[in-house]
């Protein structure tokens, strides 16, 4: 079973690679495909329309509409083919990125399975099932909101970066638990701040695209700049980064600062020790509490706000990794290796 | 402050006299104070100042790890202590920020609070004179009702859709429907940032008002304690509690489960002791890991367990004394550490006085499980083959000077001085249990056998709850604020001027709406043409 979700977990980068290659093809489709087209529909024709819609809403007519007619011209034929390619690439990127999930799933699920608990024990299991939230969120948003599918490449990207990452630093052998983890709260705890971290983890996907966009629409046109001429638009991004965090932003607090405080209580006696891992909890707490209140804030710009957001990401890196690599603590499961 | 004092003075307003410059300077600070940029700042600073507290040792949670860091980092560690690294949840810039935090978000709430209240008893205000400005706008056109009717017909569908509504009557025969919702969104986060006063509230008084205190509980009805300060390893009291303050208890280890993994992973432990509360008989309880034992006025957790070596030394004089000591596990196989020391050995009879020079004391590891290869460290924590590695002192132990000295290992600056000599060989002497020792004195040590012992944290923390409530308050109160949309919608029904004079006929009576989003909310549109929809249905 160990052995298992070991190559379903490699399967799953692999897919994860793939599905990021085809989105890089249809993004290098650029405005040809209709997604592409939907990116860079000029912002004033969507602020004309009133308060922006949503980006589902902002999707133009089905490929079907432009399909070839026996007497288009030769030129206009070959820039729908293309057109249609474009679709079909995404498409495509969208189909293996559902296989890779399936995948990073099995993975999991077998690994449980193979120790005969919940698959985050230790800090590789940790790491892999929050990618796989972090995955499957996206998944998620690109199903509801098609438009989205160009940061399919950067979001499966940083999925590759953190699975690889887990597996070189953090690989732990399947192992049973301590007795400290013997408890439900153990489940309750660290399943919500998994989800949470998740959460939060993807937001950063869109939080980043946004400033590259908003930098782009500003005419900047360095690198990563030019990366923002095919993403959505500014002011969707900017509202599907809010949405993330602010969902996952209660799950975090709930897992963090109240399951946590319990169980901690019931198993070394206090509720808060400034352990390391909890020191950094408190401190993404903070950063992304620090978010909320930026993006609350009129006076603040929302660029601002998203570099908190950012911020709060490198704090939430600095709990996957670092805290489990440079400092010891009590949170024991956390050890890497 | 000087540059806009500076500033010519708007005529409308005259320069301000002396005594109110001072207060001006306060009512800004206390502006500024408050204002949401400062509390942005502010929870900012709060966690970078919390990074130090990752970084370094704190006192607070390993105190060890602090002395370690001192032997590693000897140049450095005392910098690190005046800047109050090793204690930055304690330190007075770590508590001027979140003081300061505190105070602008009291600073901050309570206008609100006020805002707030008003705004919940009052009515929704009045239709502004052009709806069309709106962000939302609709013209529903002409109705056959009167406009009173009208009016009060759309004012029920609204109440429907659960907003608070208010119809009014204006001078030119005109009707307006006010409606909001939403007020959700305010009341939550309201109750969200109260209740992070309560959690402060309940942290604070927790530690004035609480104590905590370790002890290493040995098995046997004869090694029990009670609770008083004497008889712990270390404690620490709140500001606030004195040493008569603790309730009282007494405990014995009556028996100590442990159960491992093939691997010598621990799978689960529990301990079972007897109770005695306020003097009362024992009664027999159990507790584990994550289920401490909960008494009155305190609770009583497992954090740890090991093996206590049972030794019977007999002397020069055939007097036999037997101690029971707790060695320290240092690995995870339970490779443990410890020492005997008998200060009260070889005692002449005749003269009845102690030799100083005679003292004993007996230094080495401990394995539950020994490897068949004679390495001195543990292959299981469980007891499977155990033995004692140890090495015999002979000389003064130093116990009488008065400095308290660990119970872990002997007093090196003893041997130092020569005045405890090492007696047994360069390698350690290997007991297996039973086996007796034999020293180059003649005198004897036998390995008895050996005893559990519990690692026990008593805590008590009375406002642990109302950390409790309020975060739970909290985060109830942070959903509702996250997830509410403030908006208001506005209906105006005004005799068409084309037809006045005939109400109730039809075109007699206009009809038009708008809508304002007060918070950032992208479906309110698809809300106003539903509301629009059901209103035109209502009046036909
Ligand atoms: C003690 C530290 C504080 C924390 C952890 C904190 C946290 C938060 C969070 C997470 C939100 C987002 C909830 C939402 O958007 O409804 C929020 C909103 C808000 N906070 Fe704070 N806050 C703190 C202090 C303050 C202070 C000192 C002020 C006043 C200056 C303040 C004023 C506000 C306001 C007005 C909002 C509502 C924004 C809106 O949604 O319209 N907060 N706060």
């Amino acid at each position: 079973m160990a052995e298992l979700s070991n190559q379903l977990m490699a399967a799953a980068v692999l897919a994860y690679l793939a599905a990021m290659v085809a989105y890089a093809g249809e993004y290098a489709f650029g405005k040809r495909s209709r997604i592409g087209r939907a990116a860079v529909r000029p912002a004033k024709q969507l602020v004309g329309a009133g308060a922006p819609a949503s980006v589902a809403d902002d999707v133009v007519p089905p490929a079907d509409d432009v399909a070839p007619a026996a007497d288009v011209a030769a030129a206009d034929y070959v820039a729908a083919a293309r057109r249609n390619r474009g679709e079909l690439v995404g498409q495509i990127a969208v189909g293996i990125n559902v296989l890779a999930v399936l995948l990073h799933l099995g993975g999991l699920v077998t690994r449980g399975v193979a120790a005969d608990r919940m698959p985050w024990g230790n800090m590789y299991e940790y790491i892999l099932s929050t990618t796989f939230i972090a995955s499957a969120v996206w998944l998620g948003v690109v199903l509801a909101r098609p438009a989205v599918r160009h940061l399919g490449l950067f979001a499966t990207l940083f999925l590759v970066v953190m699975i690889g990452a887990a597996s070189m630093i953090a690989y732990t052998p399947v192992g049973p638990l301590v007795p400290a983890l013997h408890s439900y709260w153990f489940i309750i705890h660290v399943s919500t701040i998994i989800i949470g971290s998740g959460i939060f983890l993807i937001g950063a996907v869109p939080a980043a695209m946004f400033l590259i966009r908003n930098g782009y629409d500003e005419g900047k046109r360095r690198f990563p700049y030019t990366l923002g001429k095919h993403v959505p638009e500014a002011v969707s991004l900017e509202r599907l980064t809010f949405r993330l965090h602010a969902f996952a932003f209660p799950l975090f607090t709930f897992g963090a600062l109240i399951a946590g405080p319990i169980w901690a209580e019931a198993s070394w006696g206090r509720y808060w020790g400034w352990d390391p891992k909890e020191v950094w909890a408190f401190i993404s707490w903070v950063v992304y509490a620090g978010y909320l209140h930026a993006r609350a804030t009129p006076s603040v710009k929302r660029t601002v706000a998203t570099w908190i957001a950012l911020f709060g990401f490198l704090t939430m890196l600095m709990n996957l990794f670092g805290v489990n690599l440079f400092f010891e603590g009590l949170h024991s499961y956390a050890n890497a290796g | 402050m000087t540059v806009t004092q500076e500033r010519p003075a708007a005529p409308a307003a005259p320069p301000p006299r002396r005594p109110n410059r001072l207060w001006a300077l306060l009512r800004n600070s206390w502006r500024q104070l408050t204002s949401m940029r400062t509390a942005l700042v502010l929870l900012f600073l709060l966690a970078i100042a919390a990074i130090p507290g990752s970084v370094f040792p704190q006192r607070a949670v390993n105190t060890e790890r602090v002395t370690r860091y001192y032997q590693a980092h000897p140049q450095l560690a005392p910098w690190v202590e005046r800047l109050g690294g090793f204690e930055v949840y304690a330190s007075p810039w770590f508590a001027s920020i979140y003081l300061l935090l505190f105070t602008s978000l009291v600073g901050c709430i309570i206008p609100r609070i006020a805002d707030h209240v008003r705004a919940l008893r009052q009515a929704p205000p009045d239709a502004p004179k052009r709806l069309q400005r709106l962000p939302q706008f609709a013209d529903l056109g002409s109705r056959t009702g009167a406009p009173a009717e009208v009016a009060s017909n759309v004012a029920g569908m609204l109440r429907r859709h659960r907003f608070r509504t208010r119809v009014r009557e204006s001078e030119d025969g005109s009707w307006t429907v006010s409606a909001e919702k939403g007020y959700l969104k305010e009341t939550g986060n309201l109750f969200f940032h109260t209740a992070l006063l309560a959690v402060l509230l309940g942290v604070g008084f927790g530690h004035w008002y609480g104590w905590h205190a370790n002890r290493i509980l040995v098995g046997g009805n004869d090694s029990g304690f009670c609770n008083t300060l004497t008889q712990y390893d270390d404690s620490t009291l709140g500001p606030r509690v004195e040493p008569s303050d603790l309730p009282n208890f007494c405990l014995r280890l009556s028996d100590f489960d442990a159960t491992f993994q093939s691997t010598g992973q621990p799978k689960s432990f529990s301990a079972t002791v007897g109770v005695s509360e306020n003097n009362g008989p024992y009664e027999t309880r159990k507790f584990t890991v994550n289920d401490p034992l909960r008494l009155d006025g305190a609770n009583v957790y497992l954090l740890g367990h090991g093996y206590a070596p049972v030794l019977k030394y007999t002397d020069r004089y055939g007097v036999s004394q037997t101690k029971v000591v707790p060695f320290l596990p240092m690995d995870a196989m339970q490779t443990s550490e410890g020492v005997a020391q008998f200060p009260d050995v070889n005692i002449d009879p005749k003269t009845d006085k102690r030799d100083s020079t005679l003292q004993m004391g007996f230094e080495g590891v401990y394995l539950p499980t020994a490897p068949t290869d004679g390495r001195a460290t543990s292959v299981f924590p469980a007891e499977n083959n155990p033995m004692l590695y140890l090495s015999a002192f002979r000389g003064d132990l130093g116990l009488d000077v008065g400095t308290p000295g660990s119970v872990y290992s002997l007093d090196q600056s003893q041997i130092t001085s020569g005045d405890l000599k090492k007696v047994s060989g360069d390698r350690p002497y290997a007991l297996k249990l039973g086996d007796t020792w034999t020293l180059d004195d003649g005198t004897k040590l036998e390995f008895v056998g050996t005893r559990p012992f519990a690692t026990l944290s008593i805590r008590h923390d009375p406002t642990q709850l109302l950390a409790l409530a309020g975060a739970v308050v909290g985060l109830i109160g942070l959903m509702f604020s996250l997830s509410g949309r403030r908006r208001r919608v506005w209906f105006r029904v005004s005799q068409n001027a084309d037809l006045a004079g005939s109400p109730g006929e039809s075109g007699g009576t206009l009809l038009t709406a708008g809508g304002l989003p007060r918070t950032d909310y992208p479906g309110f549109e698809a809300e106003f043409k539903a509301l629009v929809k059901a209103a035109e249905e209502g009046t036909p």
